[in-house]
């Protein structure tokens, strides 16, 4: 974008150009950085419809607001009543005040309906769902997304990364996992939420829509480009909402068939061990479970323990977790009724679990020193 | 206005009753009007304070005043106050001290039911701040969910949720009651000879809005009312775990929600029906066409309330239904604009300040609805939905729609109202000061929505800094011309040139009102005898 | 117009609405203090509630002062009609909304749930769930209770449908009672409108006792005992005011306040009763027919 001067503008155009200029003038001192003024350019076939459609909409706009300044400018100038203008008082009856009402409106709608139109035809497209290759269900919750392949019945909990993991620059756009998609595929998204509304929103590659609790939407897409897209929560979904952003890495077909064959035969070496009677170790519990707190637990008790109170209990020092193990593994396992405190036991596994809570009994100057076994989840649930 | 001693029972009407009294038991039109504006100023420095505590927050990224919580609850109440507690009450202000000077009338039609309108209005607004409060006295999380309490969360709130609950009961009882009220007076008090096609434009837009106000706020009602059982009493309408859907809940807000911002705009549009054929000499140009543009407006406003929810799934056909109908609304309002251009061409136009703030609502508003129309398509609100886009579409629209009509009547009025003239050249700043920061407030904001910001964030990635500190600057600048606002109003109140029954060299031949056969300021009862209108 | 000629009156200056401010605050507040289990929220309810009924004496018999001692013109009497005439639509708009919920709740979202229509995919959430209604059976099983057996429209229901729809007619005769000056017919009329009106009450408090004791019908059994309940007990409420209505109106006829050109406060609340009555029909149609 050039940068128009202040002094170029004449004096006798319409205020609000004025101030589109003024505004122009003082943006270059801020920096440009990253500054995006439009909708990112699309990656995807719908995306790149919808694209097409806001510009003609935007210059619909435009000329409207062209002919609008233009009109009421001139009339302005015209007939002040400083230069001497009389107003005409007949002005409303003669032929033009008799038939106006008729006029305006017949222009009107032609406008509308021509838009109407085009928004139609890329609705149809919009809601053309149909049969994909790749099928994700999405999972929105406070503050997280769960992504699950639903033909590889395999799926991953997404979370913001934190600001010293990401950096000043990245904070707030990166997460650790970012949902992996294959390119020139059709990819359908199933919405859901777990606790409030969430909406999934990556504006390069498809359009927005709410996660609902107990419903589930559809959207679809087919991404034409490798590289990484990002997005954020767009539904308020409480203290959380500016807190939950989307990353999709978007890879080759080949790229993405590898990745997720490890990622199931990984799911399943866990599961089998987590199953087994290992008796684990306060220390491997330990290097286990801080990981999988900050990842699951931190949003709300924070990676120091101290929670956010009075919304979120601090768990350093808290007398459930420094003393009753029972009561302790029963809130994380069944969470609590009515309140944010999930049931994890339905996300995670005894392994995780008990690494979790460990780590929690041990942390923070917690230090009890008791290690709690997976078989003891299993026993809880 | 000589009055008819016959018909008086034994208390002298001449004399304002006075001291706490005259305004806690009022039952006069201007005096509850002139509470109804002052209690609205009030509101507006009280949400403006809100949106100074968001516009601080957002200066730049990072989490630099307020939690999460706090930032949030604070938009919530932003938002209710400066339409519940600022635009409607001002907009009432107006009617209550108008409508009966410009149809002849001597009070409104049921005086005692108008004080019960206004005194439910500090209560409510007491309620409110029990509600902010509430979290720091009582526990529980404060309420987070927004202005639009969608549910689920917000039945994750604490009490301070139903305080906000009942708070909506109040302000609600409160609109329906003068409602009700200005209706019938419209209908019922109108003087001889002034048919309702003879009526001031402001009257009919009053008279639209009240209409609107009292079939939809009962749905906003029962809607909150619905969410207080689902909260406290087990019912289940809107979780699904129980075959509800907390899509319900969006539907019955938005059924109130959408023809809400009509019953902000009318009495706005109303004004500009007056201060435009003042000052430009001439008569309203097409005023049949206005009326009926604004039936019509009224009524198409009242079925298009899901283009607020096109992210949540609806079936096809009701989604490009809600479209095609919120895109058709272009054309009621097309016609306004039109029509007030056309009556300012060929006229003598002078710029005094309310007619300022006209010319700026016409362009700015214009601004605001072409965004609007832009939300309307589908496809492409999927990608602006519950972004900045939508923000700087929205307060375009309700501050040059809504307040800057106000600000407009205010000016317009205040002779009227205190018999003194305002300071023009303090008045002309102020319109200038206003108009220009306001723009550089929520300008930028269709950029950093478009750029992909949502809205309702505390806390945003540093691509969007530049955006948001010009923004925030642009706020403050705005924030602090209101202190100007302020003076001049009690400049005016306390003294300054006396104005004539008929300011501005009768500018005001051309509009058809009796406000200005009254003296400036009009005597404590008018019309008590109804005037002949020829 | 003619009226407008006459002097209108204008009350003066009246402590009873700022009476129902604080009366209508305290309740709200002390219900908002009693749902969140704090112990002086019934007390509060309970000063509100007395405020509020002494208002409505002192409003109500300000007014029935004015109106005996002839200030009110004919163009006030319009005025508290129409006034009366807009707050009926507006109460009709509050049950719009309950319908509108009834049928969104019935037609959209439960099938939905069931694997229909638009978000049919929701069924993946809740395989077992299949939809009727009434809903008996809710798709979480565990989370709410579940309705042992629906309400049938016959029985209970059905009488009081009679007993509201003779109300109407007993109403309507005391109406051509006082249209004739007769004040036995006019009284008797609205004694009968009134005890119909007390059994259909009896009748519903009855059918809410059995819904919760034999049919598993409750608040808590998902959507179909929620919209149950919220429109009976909405309709229930409003059957009750205007019963109480009607006896002071009943009590007012009998001491000879109305005569057949001024009885505004008799047609307000016939009007009322009439309202009620309609939506009582709508609602035995879509909530225990159909
Ligand atoms: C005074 C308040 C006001 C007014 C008048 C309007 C007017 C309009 N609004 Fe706006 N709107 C809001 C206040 C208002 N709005 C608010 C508060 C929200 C957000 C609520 C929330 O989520 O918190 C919102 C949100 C909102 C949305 C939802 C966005 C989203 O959340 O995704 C939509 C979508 O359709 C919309 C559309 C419109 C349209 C089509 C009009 C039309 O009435 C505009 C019509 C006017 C014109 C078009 C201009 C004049 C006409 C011409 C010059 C003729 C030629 C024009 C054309 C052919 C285009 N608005
Ligand atoms: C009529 C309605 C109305 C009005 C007048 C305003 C006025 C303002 N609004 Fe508001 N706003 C809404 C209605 C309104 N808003 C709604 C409906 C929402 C959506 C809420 C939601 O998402 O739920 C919203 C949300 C909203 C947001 C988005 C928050 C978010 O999504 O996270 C922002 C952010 O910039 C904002 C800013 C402002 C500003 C700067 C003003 C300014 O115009 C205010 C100017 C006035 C003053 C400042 C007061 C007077 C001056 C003083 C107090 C003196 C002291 C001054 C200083 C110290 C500088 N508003
Ligand atoms: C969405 C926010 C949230 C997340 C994420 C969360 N919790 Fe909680 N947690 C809460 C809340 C709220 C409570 C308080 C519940 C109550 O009112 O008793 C709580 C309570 C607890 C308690 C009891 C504390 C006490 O002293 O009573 C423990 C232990 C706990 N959580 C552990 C965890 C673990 C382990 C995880 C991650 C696997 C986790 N929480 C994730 C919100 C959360
Ligand atoms: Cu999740 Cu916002
Ligand atoms: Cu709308």
């Amino acid at each position: 974008m050039s940068e128009p001067s202040f002094a170029s503008v004449p004096r006798s155009m319409s205020r609000a150009r004025l101030w589109v200029a003024a505004l122009l003038a003082l943006l270059p001192t801020m920096g440009w950085a990253e500054m995006k003024l439009n909708l990112p350019e699309p990656v995807s076939p719908l995306t790149r419809e919808v694209f097409d459609l806001h510009m003609m909409t935007t210059w619909v706009g435009v000329w409207i607001m062209v002919i609008v300044i233009l009109l009421v400018g001139y009339t302005l100038w015209k007939f002040r009543k400083s230069t001497g203008a009389v107003a005409d008082q007949e002005f409303h009856k003669g032929f033009f005040g008799t038939w106006s009402w008729l006029v305006v409106p017949v222009l009107v709608l032609g406008l509308d309906l021509t838009i109407a139109d085009r928004a139609n035809s890329t609705f149809d497209q919009v809601e053309n769902i149909g049969d994909a290759e790749v099928t994700v269900k999405v999972t929105g919750s406070q503050w997280k997304w769960t992504y699950e392949y639903m033909e590889h019945d395999y799926s991953f909990i997404s979370n913001l990364k934190s600001k010293e993991e990401a950096g000043e620059y990245d904070y707030l756009r990166t997460v650790d996992n970012p949902l992996v998609l294959p390119v020139n595929t059709r990819v359908r998204f199933l919405h859901t939420a777990a606790d409030v509304l969430h909406a999934w929103w990556v504006p390069e590659i498809a359009v927005k829509k709410d996660s609902i609790p107990g419903y589930i939407n559809e959207t679809w897409t087919i991404i034409e480009k490798e590289g990484m897209y990002r997005g954020q929560c767009a539904e308020n979904c409480g203290v959380g909402h500016a807190y939950m952003p989307i990353e999709v890495k978007a890879v080759s077909r080949a790229e993405f068939d590898q990745w997720i064959g490890e990622r199931v035969a990984e799911k399943q070496a866990a599961a089998e061990l987590a199953a087994s009677n290992k008796v684990w170790s306060q220390d491997e519990l330990m290097a286990e479970g801080e990981g999988l707190y900050n990842t699951y637990c931190a949003a709300c008790h924070q990676a120091n323990g101290a929670g956010l109170p009075p919304a979120f209990p601090a768990l350093a020092g808290s007398a459930m977790v420094t003393s009753d193990i029972p009561a302790h593994i029963d809130i994380v396992v069944n969470g609590k009724a009515g309140t944010a405190m999930a049931a994890w036991g339905a996300q995670l596994d005894d392994l995780q679990l008990a690494a979790i809570i460990t780590y929690e009994r041990n942390a923070w100057g917690n230090d009890t020193g008791d290690a709690v076994q997976p078989a003891d989840v299993k026993a809880a649930r | 206005m000589s009055s008819n001693a016959a018909t008086h029972d034994d208390h002298d009407h001449h004399h304002a009753p006075s001291g706490w009294r005259r305004w806690v038991f009022s039952t006069n039109h201007k005096d509850i009007g002139t509470m109804y504006l002052f209690f609205a100023l009030f509101m507006l420095f009280f949400g403006g304070a809100m949106a100074m505590v968001i516009r601080a927050e957002l200066f730049q990224p990072g989490l630099q005043f307020v939690s999460p919580e706090f930032y949030n609850n604070m938009f919530t109440n932003h938002a209710l106050i400066m339409i519940f507690g600022m635009v409607m009450p001002a907009a009432a202000g107006m009617a209550n001290w108008m409508i009966p000077l410009m149809i002849g009338a001597p009070d409104m039609a049921l005086p005692r039911l108008n004080n019960l309108s206004f005194w439910l209005l500090p209560a409510g607004g007491l309620m409110l701040v029990m509600s902010i409060i509430a979290p720091w006295v009582g526990g529980g999380t404060a309420v987070t969910a927004g202005w639009t309490l969608y549910p689920p969360i917000s039945l994750q709130a604490g009490m301070s949720m139903d305080l906000l609950i009942f708070t909506i009961h109040l302000l609600g009882i409160s609109s329906i009651l003068a409602s009700i009220n200005i209706v019938t007076t419209v209908l019922n008090m109108r003087a001889p000879g002034m048919s309702m096609m003879k009526m001031p434009l402001f009257v009919w837009a009053w008279f639209f809005t009240a209409i609107l106000l009292i079939l939809i706020m009962p749905a906003f009602a029962g809607g909150v009312t619905m969410l207080l059982f689902d909260r406290h009493f087990g019912t289940s309408f809107f979780d699904a775990a129980g075959g509800g859907d907390p899509v319900l809940f969006q539907h019955l807000f938005w059924f109130f929600g959408h023809p809400e911002v009509y019953v902000l705009l009318l009495p706005s549009i109303g004004v500009l029906g007056m201060v435009i054929p003042t000052f430009s000499r001439k008569p309203l140009f097409g005023y049949k066409s206005l009326v009926w543009g604004m039936a019509f407006l009224a009524t198409l406003g009242m079925v298009v309330w899901a283009h607020h929810q096109y992210t949540v799934g609806m079936s096809i056909w009701a989604t490009k239904y809600f479209m095609i109908g919120t895109i058709l609304i272009s054309i009621p309002i097309g016609l306004m604009k039109f029509n007030f251009i056309f009556t300012m061409w060929r006229g003598a136009l002078t710029f005094e300040t309310p007619m300022l703030f006209a010319i700026a609502i016409i362009l700015m508003f214009a601004f605001a609805g072409v965004t609007g129309v832009m939300l309307a398509v589908v496809p492409a609100d999927l990608q602006y939905h519950d972004t900045y886009f939508v923000v700087a579409h929205f307060h375009y629209a309700l501050i040059p729609g809504a307040v800057f009509g106000l600000y407009a009547g205010v000016f317009y009025w205040l002779p009227k109202w205190t018999g003194h003239m305002y300071d023009e050249k303090l008045g002309k700043i102020f319109f200038w000061w206003t108009t220009i920061t306001f723009n550089i407030t929520f300008f930028p904001q269709h950029f950093s929505g478009l750029a992909g910001m949502p809205r309702r964030i505390v806390d945003y990635g540093v691509q969007f800094t530049e955006f948001n500190t010009i923004s925030s600057l642009g706020a403050f600048a705005f924030g602090l011309s209101h202190l100007l606002f302020l003076y001049i109003i009690i400049k005016t109140i306390k003294g300054g040139e006396p104005a004539p029954a008929m300011p501005w060299e009768g500018a005001q031949a051309g509009t058809p009102g009796l406000e200005w056969t009254v003296p400036s300021p009009p005597p404590f009862h008018t019309f008590e005898t109804p005037p002949e209108v020829k | 117009m003619s009226s407008s000629h006459e002097h209108y009156y204008v009350p003066d200056g009246s402590r009873w609405p700022i009476i129902a401010v604080c009366g209508m605050f305290t309740t709200v507040f002390g219900t908002a203090l009693w749902i969140n289990d704090l112990s002086l929220g019934p007390w509060l309810v309970a000063l509100g509630a007395l405020g509020i009924a002494y208002l409505f004496f002192g409003w109500f018999g300000d007014v029935i002062d004015e109106s005996m001692s002839g200030k009110y013109s004919p163009q006030v009497d319009t005025s508290f009609r129409q006034g009366m005439m807009w707050f009926i639509s507006s109460e009709a708009f509050f049950f719009v909304a309950f319908f509108g919920s009834l049928y969104y709740i019935r037609m959209i979202a439960v099938p939905w749930l069931d694997g229909e229509g638009h978000l049919g995919s929701s069924h993946l959430l809740w395989e077992n769930f299949s939809a009727t209604w009434p809903l008996v059976s809710t798709p979480d099983v565990d989370k709410y209770t579940q309705v042992i057996e629906p309400m049938g429209a016959g029985g209970i229901p059905m009488i009081n449908t009679l007993l509201l729809l003779s109300s109407g007619v007993t109403l309507t005769w005391a109406h051509w009672g006082l249209k004739k000056d007769s004040q036995t017919q006019l009284v008797l009329g609205l004694a009968l409108t009134v005890i119909l009106g007390v059994i259909f009450m009896g009748f519903q408090a009855y059918e809410y006792y059995h819904a919760y004791d034999v049919l598993g019908l409750t608040l808590n059994s998902g959507v179909y005992g929620s919209t149950f309940y919220m429109l009976t007990g909405f309709h229930g409420m409003h059957v009750t005011i205007g019963a109480i209505m009607l006896m002071v109106i009943t009590v007012r006829a009998a001491k000879g306040h109305f005569s057949h050109e001024k009885h505004f406060a008799f047609e307000a609340v016939a009007w009322y009763w009439h309202f009620v009555d309609v939506v009582w029909l709508v609602l035995y149609v879509f909530v225990y027919w159909m």
